[in-house]
């Protein structure tokens, strides 16, 4: 007979103390992150943090990687000047981080030619992600015909239908696009999918996640191969005006672009961090991705940080014109970062994000994309603020030819 | 002890609670415990469940509909317990639910109620440390999942971890009925046997009898949950009568006191 009395536990302090307390807590930014993922997915995690570790020291993977983002994707990127803009604000000098010039139009290329390199290195030929904007989907297909994997893009229908373009644009690269129609039908329903995917082929297949977000190495990973940005930025931005900004600006939904603009210059004191979240159509729960103005400290999708969520501990669903911003949850070095007053986070609305796109088109001849937006419009309401000497950078994350349909749907330009 | 196995297999039957309601629940879960079923595994519905496959999604869509939380989960698992004091039973959960209601709070209602044992899909060893404490500190039973994947070393911490059994994964994937059963099941108990003396459940994608059979020839239980929840869906009205019916074919197999 098989027994079991569970009522007694019967596991010896020293055999408790093995299991329950590891050395060391890998992927953790204070109390945030961790590895929160069904067990099929831990070998394949612990595979991947492995490979990273050893390619981040290998010189011959940096060279390549190197290589890529310059005569491929186009870096380094231009720190411009916003002459007009800054002079319509009437405050701080305004500089744009030009990440929406490179391949692709986002910064999300910098993350899968990483992560491309990678898969090589595991010898895995499928490569699975999700989207939302449709920015990092069209990254993915485009590292994937070039690596040569196959490509499949998990994408909520409701993204589907408000980034038309990006959807015919990964299918002109040759990925599949898979429609979710799950849940609110973006973002979290398209991670929700390509999680039961990899699961499903794991042995096979590497998921090629999109932001810093999800079970460790990928937080830690993504943020690595972003950091680039900050790094040009601050260069640039000593060599130009021989000092530091005294606040950079960046948008958040996951958070790529903004720690890969925050991490180098976490260490200046003095350079304010700004992250925008989606401040959506109002304040109520299900209008906005405003996770630290109406969220708490749970579990999604695979790491710890603020989530929107109700009293049960169910996910909310979210709203924002911009499909990139529309998540619940955020990046756990995000959820530290501001927990230690390192930087602040503050939401932008719809309405905010869409003057910004109007407002940087006609002083600057940039149209941002609505994500980028919400980053043009905090600058906006601070610069007047600040002082003439003052310099701010402001993270232009994407270009926004993929929002052209839902710019007509909400602008009147007659 | 209630999650003492008397028969070889034993089966346990997972629901999910709330769908279509929590009354019917109720009814469904007392007639797999008149029909046979060992143990009940109560799924508690959450927005998210990434380890499922579309079947436990639209349960769970349908339970969430109807606003079933993890604390009307638990008055259901202390109701149950009343009329059965048998059979072993066990909350299945994903963590976010558990996090909002607090860890000890959580054990501490889920004690009281009568239950067994917690098993949460998305919580490996390595983050289980304050799952543990609170567990043990309450008398309950932690359960981890043992998947294909999992390499010998992750098998022993798992092994080591849990108690009354370990959940084995038949396959990589997520819940869901398939035709055939993968090779893989009967490795990882084998693999399993090797670093515990733990009887082991095997689970994910047995949905018939034979398979049952089947898997019962190596496992010591053997988990039926998509397929009981698809038999509730399908019969709409009469949802605790199908499932007897469906507990009482698994049942007939293996009726047998095991040796």
């Amino acid at each position: 007979m098989a027994t079991a009395s569970v009522n007694k536990p019967k596991m010896r302090a020293a055999e408790r103390a093995r299991v329950s307390a590891p050395a060391h807590q890998p992927g953790r930014f204070g109390i945030y992150g961790g590895r929160y993922v069904p067990e099929t997915l831990m070998a394949a995690l612990e595979e991947l943090e492995r490979e990273y570790e050893k390619a981040k020291r290998d010189k011959k993977f940096q060279r390549r990687l190197d290589e890529l983002l310059r005569t491929y994707a186009g870096r380094p990127t231009p720190l411009t000047y916003a002459h007009r803009l800054t002079t319509e604000m009437g405050g701080a000098r305004i500089y744009l981080k030009r990440e929406d010039l490179l391949h692709t139009g986002a910064h999300k290329i910098n993350n899968c030619l990483g992560q491309a390199l990678l898969v090589e290195r595991m010898g895995k030929r499928r490569v699975i992600a999700e989207t939302g904007a449709g920015q990092h989907g069209v990254a993915t297909a485009t590292v994937c015909a070039l690596f040569g994997f196959e490509c499949v893009v998990y994408m909520g229908s409701e993204d589907m239908r408000r980034q038309e373009l990006n959807v015919f644009r990964m299918r002109l690269l040759g990925a599949e696009v898979r429609a979710v129609d799950s849940g609110s039908r973006t973002l979290k329903d398209a991670i929700n999918e390509a999680m039961r995917d990899w699961v499903t082929n794991v042995r096979t297949t590497h998921y090629l996640l999109g932001s810093v977000l999800g079970a460790h190495p990928y937080p830690t990973m993504v943020r690595d191969f972003h950091r680039v940005i900050g790094r040009e930025a601050r260069a640039q931005i000593l060599k130009t005006e021989k000092k530091l900004p005294a606040a950079v600006i960046a948008c958040v939904g996951g958070g790529s672009n903004a720690i890969g603009m925050f991490y180098e210059f976490i260490k200046d004191k003095n350079v304010q961090l700004i992250g925008v979240e989606a401040g959506g159509r109002s304040e109520a729960l299900g209008d906005h991705a405003a996770r630290f103005r109406g969220g708490s400290p749970g579990v999604l999708q695979g790491t710890f940080s603020y989530v929107l969520q109700d009293a049960a501990g169910q996910i909310a669903n979210t709203h924002s014109v911009s499909a990139g911003l529309d998540y619940p949850s955020i990046g756990p070095e995000h959820a530290a970062l501001r927990d230690a007053e390192r930087a602040e986070y503050v939401p932008a609305s719809d309405q905010e994000a869409l003057e910004a796109t109007t407002l940087l088109a006609r002083t600057e001849g940039i149209i941002p994309a609505l994500e980028s937006a919400h980053a043009v419009a905090e600058a906006a309401k601070r610069a007047p603020k600040m002082k003439k000497s003052d310099v701010i950078i402001v993270n232009i994350s994407g270009r926004g030819d993929k929002d052209i349909g839902i710019l007509r749907e909400n602008l009147k330009l007659d | 002890m209630p999650l003492t196995f008397y028969k070889k297999p034993a089966l346990f039957v997972y629901v999910t609670c709330g769908d279509p309601d929590l009354a019917t629940t109720k009814e469904i879960v007392l007639a797999a415990i008149a029909a046979g079923a060992d143990v009940i595994e109560l799924g508690v519905p959450f927005s998210d469940p990434v380890a499922d496959g579309p079947v436990i999604q639209r349960a769970s869509e349908r339970a969430l509909r109807g606003g079933t939380s993890l604390a009307q989960v638990l008055t259901l698992a202390a109701e149950v317990r009343q009329h059965a004091q048998s059979t072993g039973l066990i909350i299945f959960s994903y963590l976010n639910p558990i996090l909002r209601m607090g860890m000890e709070k959580f054990c501490k209602i889920a004690r009281a109620a009568g239950v067994d044992g917690v098993l949460i899909t998305d919580l490996p060893v390595e983050e289980a440390h304050d799952y543990l404490c609170a567990m043990h500190q309450h008398d309950l039973a932690p359960i981890f999942l043992a998947a294909p994947t999992s390499p010998d070393d992750r098998l022993k911490r798992i092994a080591a971890a849990s108690q009354g059994f370990v959940y084995a994964v038949s396959r990589t994937g997520v819940t869901g009925t398939r035709e055939q059963l993968a090779s893989d099941a009967q490795k990882l108990v084998q693999r399993l046997r090797r670093v515990t003396k733990l009887p082991i459940a095997v689970g994910f994608g047995i949905s018939n009898a034979a398979q049952f059979v089947e898997v019962g020839n190596f496992a010591d239980a053997v988990v039926v949950g998509s397929a009981i929840v698809e038999t509730i869906e399908r019969n709409r009205g009469r949802e605790a009568a199908a499932v007897a019916e469906f507990v009482r074919k698994l049942s007939a197999v293996s009726c047998q006191p095991s040796a």
